[in-house]
């Protein structure tokens, strides 16, 4: 199909009524996005989360904090503009529809105005600096090249899923229980791998090195390419956090799932990489050889890498080995397998660019729509809504009057009434207390002053 | 100017007695000329060799005691009182000399707050806890119902490490997890609903937070003063002093390539197996392999040719011919990749010109999945590291040498003795940098060159 005939299609479909709707063909073009934009796109509700609840008519509130919050646009032939910045929810709006990001970033809240750094600049010291920023993780299903068989690279299956799914579960628990933060947006990058947005106001403020402190909190991965132990364990007992990661999530999910879906043991070639893990050359010897041999006999009723990982377990496990500290290279093994990869460096600097949520892929034309931490294990990326699925279901419902909520009638209205209920509203109402408190406790503090 | 406090006045009337000060304000003293600069030498000296220490990636215990034995040797007097007046001066006077750029800033607050670390872990436990309540901090021992209740929680922690749990360690401090980031890092604390709980030994955790953000603070205060007054007020007097003293002590900068400035593209395969040392040679052939390099690699490789005089059109030929070959295109190449190259040498951006990495830098990054960077000597596993020397035509008894000493941890020993070894010559001075690693071997191969040609 040529372009013309794309553009034709979608000229139609904007004419035409419901009998034709179903003619929206596939694809990511600028035409298809500019009606997202128009009539999809959250703008208020991003514009709000951004606002932190300074946009309410408080005398506390900080007017100038959403307007120095850096906002990046990816434009339709890689242009990339940096620094903008918006004051209003229609100057963002507007600005969105007219140029049509590709892609849209945000970035930190510096000190001053972003797109006036310039003028700053000049004055010397260093003014232009970033002050706030979410929390931010980034989890990419190719970091796990080395440990799936089904897919590589950019792709992604049912099969290898899960691993983000418990890569969720881990951090999201630990971001709670451990860190007690309570505003954590999931968010699905639109193909390989899923953001976390952590909104606190206590987050937000952290500085470099207390990002790298919680990088590194979650850090068990070590060594590089060149080293064979990619992950190692030392101690008697493993960190509270580290053994109800394990027990909790990662332990089930390897040996009901992964070495089955994975293959993990089945064929040579495979079983050696995990058999390199283990320390004693003469365990990994005897398992060896009996993994060899007894290829033909194979349990048919039992799943073959079940079988051998029980073998492995109690090889390593069996009372004589337990003195000498091989125990431990069952939960190594199954923490080189399953354990969260994060991209540390997004997480360390306050002025890395995150794409922001429900912006569309161009790759896969998948909107970024949130994941629920509780039901991450419903969420399939291949059911994610499409742009041409969603402009579609526009047209399918015809037009109508109130161009407010026309989500509702597409795929997309569910992740938005999500983002809105389960993020947005508890955070803007805990910001509201927040610059309640804050304006009382400096009330007190000058009416103190004043009685001295 | 206020009188600095010292503990052992304040505390007069009881056993808590410390010498350790938190410089909160200058001392009000007379201080003659020549003590000016030589009390400051002499800390320095301590400075120096903890940062010495640390580049050689030696163990906590052995700075430790490396760091009390240095202050033994070049801050002690017979009279105590001496010791705490040139304590306080020195640090004071480096804090005029450190304070102006944001490159010494960094130097001396972390040298500064590692000494105190030390210092303060060798007080007895009264002087620590009378130190901590110096510092007004707000947070109170965990109370006992609350201490059984996560007790299950601390003990795992304790084994954890390989430390067991011993009655007498049962004050636990419970303190916002923000103000214990290198404890909350290393996994060494429960944490539980943002609150991470301290032991008493790990009190040092908090109070050099404090210290650190103290001194972080006053030290830009103290630029702002130099920089509005002090500086042209002491022209004639301690500015001159000042200024000499940092760059007296600070390693040699190899942002700008000198003396062997300049190597083009065609001669850079040639330079990389004579002159590179394992860290860079490493990334330059996975890049030539690979036709690609992750960001770490990028920027560990990238600044370090920008060292060694590779011009920027040519670093931006280098790896544009690379990376077209594969996974990116030539567009792609300007667009996303080029940017950072320039950015490394000053030409986007910020604008700042970016030093090559150390060896300190080097040894302390953390490669990932995919990652070539890093130190081979600490990151390589041992049969990696073996052929890798072996590829450099390291002869296998000093492979073993070498591969003991990073066993032991002694990584920039372990390249100094590779480079030995490739050399043919020995390397007093030690390895420190790979700029330095490449200088000195250039240095050897052009009067190598020299005496043939004779």
């Amino acid at each position: 199909m040529t372009k013309d005939e794309v553009e034709n299609g979608r000229d139609d479909m904007l004419i035409d009524g419901p009998e034709q709707a179903n003619a929206v063909p596939d694809g990511f073009n600028a035409n298809y996005l500019r009606i997202y934009y128009g009539k999809l796109f959250p703008h208020a509700d991003i514009f709000k989360w951004m606002s932190y609840g300074n946009d309410g008519k408080h005398p506390a509130c900080d007017k100038s904090y959403i307007g120095r919050r850096e906002f990046s646009f990816t434009l339709e032939n890689d242009i990339y503009i940096r620094f903008q910045s918006f004051n209003s929810a229609s100057e963002l709006e507007n600005s969105i529809k007219e140029k049509c990001p590709f892609k849209i970033d945000i970035g930190p809240v510096y000190s001053v105005d972003p797109a006036k750094r310039h003028a700053y600049a000049q004055s010397g010291d260093n003014v232009f600096t970033p002050v706030e920023r979410e929390l931010v993780f980034d989890i990419d299903i190719t970091d796990y090249d080395d440990v799936r068989y089904c897919c590589t690279g950019a792709d992604v299956c049912l099969e290898c899923w899960p691993l983000m799914t418990i890569a969720i579960k881990v951090i999201d628990t630990a971001l709670r229980d451990d860190f007690g933060f309570n505003h954590i947006l999931w968010v699905y990058s639109g193909r390989r791998g899923v953001h976390c947005w952590v909104c606190d106001g206590k987050a937000r403020r952290l500085t470099n090195e207390q990002r790298a402190a919680i990088a590194d909190y979650f850090r068990v991965y070590q060594g590089n390419e060149n080293s064979n132990k990619k992950i190692s364990l030392p101690g008697h007992v493993l960190h509270p956090f580290l053994a109800r990661s394990y027990t909790e999530v990662l332990k089930g999910f390897f040996e009901a799932k992964l070495l089955s879906n994975q293959n993990l043991l089945s064929s040579e070639e495979r079983y050696e990489k995990i058999l390199e893990m283990i320390p004693d050359g003469s365990v990994a010897a005897e398992l060896r050889g009996r993994w060899q041999e007894k290829k033909r006999s194979s349990m048919l009723k039992n799943d073959i890498n079940v079988v051998r990982w029980e073998q492995l377990k109690h090889a390593l496990q069996s009372g004589k080995q337990k003195a000498q500290g091989l125990r431990r290279c069952v939960e190594e093994i199954v923490f080189s397998f399953t354990y969260p990869r994060l991209d540390m460096e997004v997480s360390k600097h306050m002025n890395h660019l995150l794409k922001a949520p429900f912006c569309v892929h161009p790759k896969t034309g998948r909107v970024c729509v949130p994941i629920d931490p509780n039901n991450c294990d419903e969420f399939d990326p291949t059911k994610v809504p499409t742009l041409s699925q969603l402009l579609e279901e526009l047209n399918r419902g015809g037009l109508r009057q109130d161009a407010e909520d026309e989500w509702d009638r597409t795929s997309l209205g569910e992740s938005v009434t999500f983002f809105r209920s389960s993020f947005l509203h508890p955070l803007l109402k805990s910001c509201k207390e927040e610059i309640e408190s804050s304006y009382n406790t400096k009330l007190q503090q000058a009416k103190n002053t004043l009685s001295w | 100017m206020q009188v600095v406090r010292c503990h052992r006045i304040s505390s007069s009337n009881d056993v808590v007695v410390s010498t350790l000060p938190l410089y909160r304000s200058a001392p009000p003293l007379e201080v003659r000329l020549e003590d000016f600069e030589l009390f400051a030498v002499d800390r320095l000296r301590v400075l120096k060799g903890i940062s010495d220490g640390l580049s050689r990636g030696k163990k906590p215990e052995e700075i430790a005691k490396l760091a009390m034995d240095l202050w033994k040797a070049n801050m002690r007097y017979p009279q105590a009182t001496e010791d705490v007046n040139k304590d306080n001066i020195s640090h004071f006077v480096l804090r005029l000399v450190y304070c102006r750029t944001e490159e010494l800033r960094k130097w001396f607050l972390s040298m500064e707050t590692a000494l105190f670390r030390y210092r303060f872990h060798s007080e007895s436990s009264e002087a620590q806890r009378a130190l901590m309540s110096e510092f007004n901090l707000p947070y109170k021992a965990v109370s006992n119902a609350e201490f059984e209740s996560v007790k299950d929680k601390l003990v795992q922690v304790a084994r954890s490490m390989g430390q067991t749990l011993l009655p007498a360690d049962a004050i636990f401090y419970k303190v916002p997890f923000e103000e214990v980031s290198e404890l909350v890092a290393g996994r060494r604390v429960f944490i539980h609903k943002g609150h991470a709980y301290v032991a008493m030994n790990q009190v040092v955790s908090i109070v050099v937070t404090q210290f650190r953000s103290h001194l972080s603070k006053a030290l830009i205060l103290t630029n702002r003063k130099w920089t509005s007054t002090i500086r042209e007020q002491e022209k004639d007097r301690l500015t001159p002093i000042v200024e000499a003293l940092c760059t007296s002590y600070l390693g040699p900068d190899y942002s700008q390539p000198k003396e062997f400035a300049e190597i083009s593209i065609k001669d850079i395969d040639q330079i990389a197996k004579t002159s590179f040392p394992l860290c860079m040679r490493h990334l330059f052939e996975k890049v030539r392999e690979d036709h690609h390099l992750k960001h770490g690699g990028r920027m560990q490789l990238g600044l370090f040719l920008k060292g060694v005089g590779l011009k920027v059109d040519d670093a931006l030929a280098f790896w544009k011919a690379e990376f077209a070959q594969k996974v990116v295109g030539a567009e792609r190449f300007d667009k996303e990749y080029a940017y950072n190259i320039r950015h490394n040498y000053g030409r986007e951006g910020k604008r700042t010109d970016y030093t090559p990495y150390s060896c300190q830098k080097v040894i302390l990054s953390t490669p990932g999945v995919g990652d070539h960077h890093g130190c081979p000597y600490r990151h390589f596993s041992e049969e990696n590291l073996r052929a890798a020397l072996a590829r450099m035509g390291v002869g296998s008894r000093i492979v073993e040498d070498v591969i003991d000493k990073a066993r032991n941890r002694h990584y920039q020993l372990a390249c100094t003795l590779t480079f030995e070894a490739v050399h043919g010559s020995s390397c007093d001075a030690g390895i420190n940098h790979p700029n330095q690693y490449f200088i000195e071997s250039q240095k050897i191969l052009q009067s190598k060159n020299g005496s043939m040609a004779q």
